[in-house]
């Protein structure tokens, strides 16, 4: 048997190459091409659905945020619609609009942190820059709107915690406009730039038949021609009173989930310029009981990376019975196996990549000084000190032209 | 008609043990359906086939006392949704339905692990989500399931570590 015929076994993961988060990969390898592979989760679990049980509805809120670092308020939303149809709760419509508009800030600041990964994955970092720096408009945004870059803490059982104002209006349709004319851009970079185009195509391959066996979700679905959205078939919020496309590909692989994304972005700015158009007056928040009557309730979800479950279920107690939750990454992760077999082991990290994993990217910088003490930058001082660090190092960035940007 | 009730008319026109109040529509688009062990596999499968429910989206597991309980959630393309439930007596098994759904093996992995729940029919795989240590018969998600402290209480089993 000559060497490109024996299997190799390479174990990628739990600490892994494309992800922040653990996950385990053994591939078979033979020669440069996957064989097989077999995948081990689990290393994250860290027992939320139990820790829900032992907690009251409330604060099971601030718990599922917490789920997940990048899309904290889809599993929040997720969770808070399905006890507030429990308790038969008339959500007012100006708070779906909220919740609408927050959630779609979400997707574009999820959907461009993807942009800048899958660049970086391929070694496109310049991509990976414009798309970050751009993505800081959106999340000084959510900050100003709800408080927090992430885990927004926004929903509350019966509404949301914080109005949106006349006079944040403007700011959000600036944020808008400009990351609008940037996504423009980026899809004009996918159509024309050839060596994107070529380390992307027949990457990581999803055939649609396989797509709805392995029970795929979200883009990784669509860029196989699944043309399925929650948002559409099952309307939660208001996405029943807002128009938009739901985009699909029919390339089943890593650039039709590119196009699928980026595609999703441009709609997500109509829907938002709708929802800002249309928002009713009106209270943002009803009275909700504490004991939350005996029942179940689904809630269904279309998050940045496809469809998230919440099942709730009360007992007439403050706690409820039972809480699952089942994460997209957890229905996309089967389709990986799939994607990876029979292409090269470099294609790896790109691939697993381009289901757009879940990881944390919440923190907040610490300025922390030898004796121990510590305290809080602001975001003034952050970029200035950034600006310094370079400066010293000899880059300096005082001749740039910086996009204006809404006043953080 | 809504795409709710013809389902609902037609699984109770097919299955007269579903007819009576087996099957619950909580609001637009949400069907509660109640089978038994004997029939659950006839109606999920004529979902599947028949109905168009080609998505599970996931299977929840319940602890309710004697019984293990399971629901199926199937998604149609139309949104509606039928959460399909069954009850099994701890101990006893259910049958895979990794012929229909491939990928919800995870799934039926998930409720071995966290309710202790059998699955005929399941492939060879690594458990899911518990470590490979994790003590046998131990399922965190049964209600009388208590944490049991580590017997080695070193600083390492309490989560110290000492600093360098």
């Amino acid at each position: 048997m000559s060497d490109h015929e024996k299997i190799m076994q390479v174990p990628v993961g739990p600490q892994h190459p494309a992800l922040k988060e653990p996950e385990s990969f053994m591939v078979d390898l033979r020669g440069e091409k996957i064989d097989a592979v077999r995948m081990r989760f689990g290393y994250n679990h860290r027992g939320i659905e139990k820790g829900c049980e032992q907690r009251s509805f409330t604060q099971d809120l601030y718990l599922v945020e917490r789920i997940c670092g990048i899309c904290s308020y889809a599993h929040s939303t997720a969770f808070v619609q399905a006890v507030e149809e429990i308790a038969g709760l008339e959500i007012p419509r100006r708070a779906l609009y909220i919740r609408t508009i927050v959630a779609e800030l979400e997707r574009i600041h999820s959907h461009l942190l993807w942009l800048g990964v899958a660049g970086h994955e391929i070694g496109f970092d310049t991509l990976l820059m414009y798309t970050w720096r751009d993505r800081e408009q959106v999340m000084i945004l959510l900050a100003q709107l709800t408080g927090n870059r992430v885990n927004y803490g926004l929903n509350t059982i019966g509404g949301v915690r914080r109005d949106i104002t006349a006079e944040q209006i403007p700011s959000i349709l600036k944020v808008v406009d400009l990351l609008e004319e940037r996504t423009k851009y980026y899809i004009e970079l996918a159509q024309t730039e050839e060596t994107l185009r070529q380390r992307l195509a027949n990457v990581g391959v999803l055939t649609r038949e396989d797509a709805l066996s392995l029970g795929a979700v979200g883009p990784t679905a669509r860029a196989s021609g699944v043309d399925r959205d929650t948002r559409r078939d099952d309307p939660y919020g208001a996405y029943g009173e807002v128009s938009f496309k739901v985009v699909t590909a029919q390339s089943c692989d890593v650039f039709g989930r590119t196009v699928v994304r980026l595609g999703e972005l441009l709609e997500a700015y109509a829907i938002i310029r709708q929802l800002v158009k249309n928002i009713p007056d009106g209270p943002v928040l009803v009275k909700a009981p504490r004991r939350i009557p005996a029942g179940e309730a689904v809630s269904r979800y279309e998050a940045p990376r496809g469809e998230d479950v919440h099942y709730v279920r009360g007992n007439g107690t403050e706690k409820p019975e039972r809480v699952k939750v089942r994460a997209p990454t957890l229905a996309n992760s089967q389709a990986v196996a799939k994607m990876l077999e029979d292409g090269y082991l470099a294609d790896l990290p790109i691939v697993i990549a381009a289901i757009d994993p879940c990881f944390s990217c919440t923190d907040r910088m610490i300025a922390v000084k030898g004796n121990g003490e510590s305290r809080a930058m602001t975001w003034d001082e952050v970029s200035r000190y950034g600006v310094q660090f370079y400066k010293a190092r000899g880059i300096d960035f005082s001749r740039v032209r910086l996009r204006e940007g809404p006043a953080a | 008609m809504s795409a709710t009730e013809t389902v609902k008319a037609d699984l109770e026109a097919r299955f007269p043990a579903l007819a009576g109040g087996a099957i619950r529509a909580s609001r637009e688009r949400r069907l509660w359906i109640e089978t038994s062990r004997e029939i659950f596999a006839d109606v999920f499968r004529h979902l599947v086939k028949d109905l168009g429910f080609t998505n599970l989206c996931t299977i929840t597991g319940l602890d309710e006392g004697a019984d293990l309980g399971f629901i199926y959630h199937l998604a149609a393309d139309n949104g509606v949704m039928a959460n399909v439930k069954v009850r099994c007596p701890k101990g006893q098994s259910i049958r895979t339905v990794t012929e229909l759904f491939p990928g919800a093996a995870i799934y039926e992995r998930e409720v071995e692990d966290l309710l202790g729940a059998q699955v005929d029919g399941l492939g060879p795989g690594p458990r899911y989500p518990l470590p490979d240590d994790w003590p046998q018969g131990e399922h965190p998600l049964l209600k009388d399931w208590k944490q049991k402290k580590p017997a080695d209480e070193t600083a390492a089993a309490k989560g110290d570590t000492p600093r360098e």
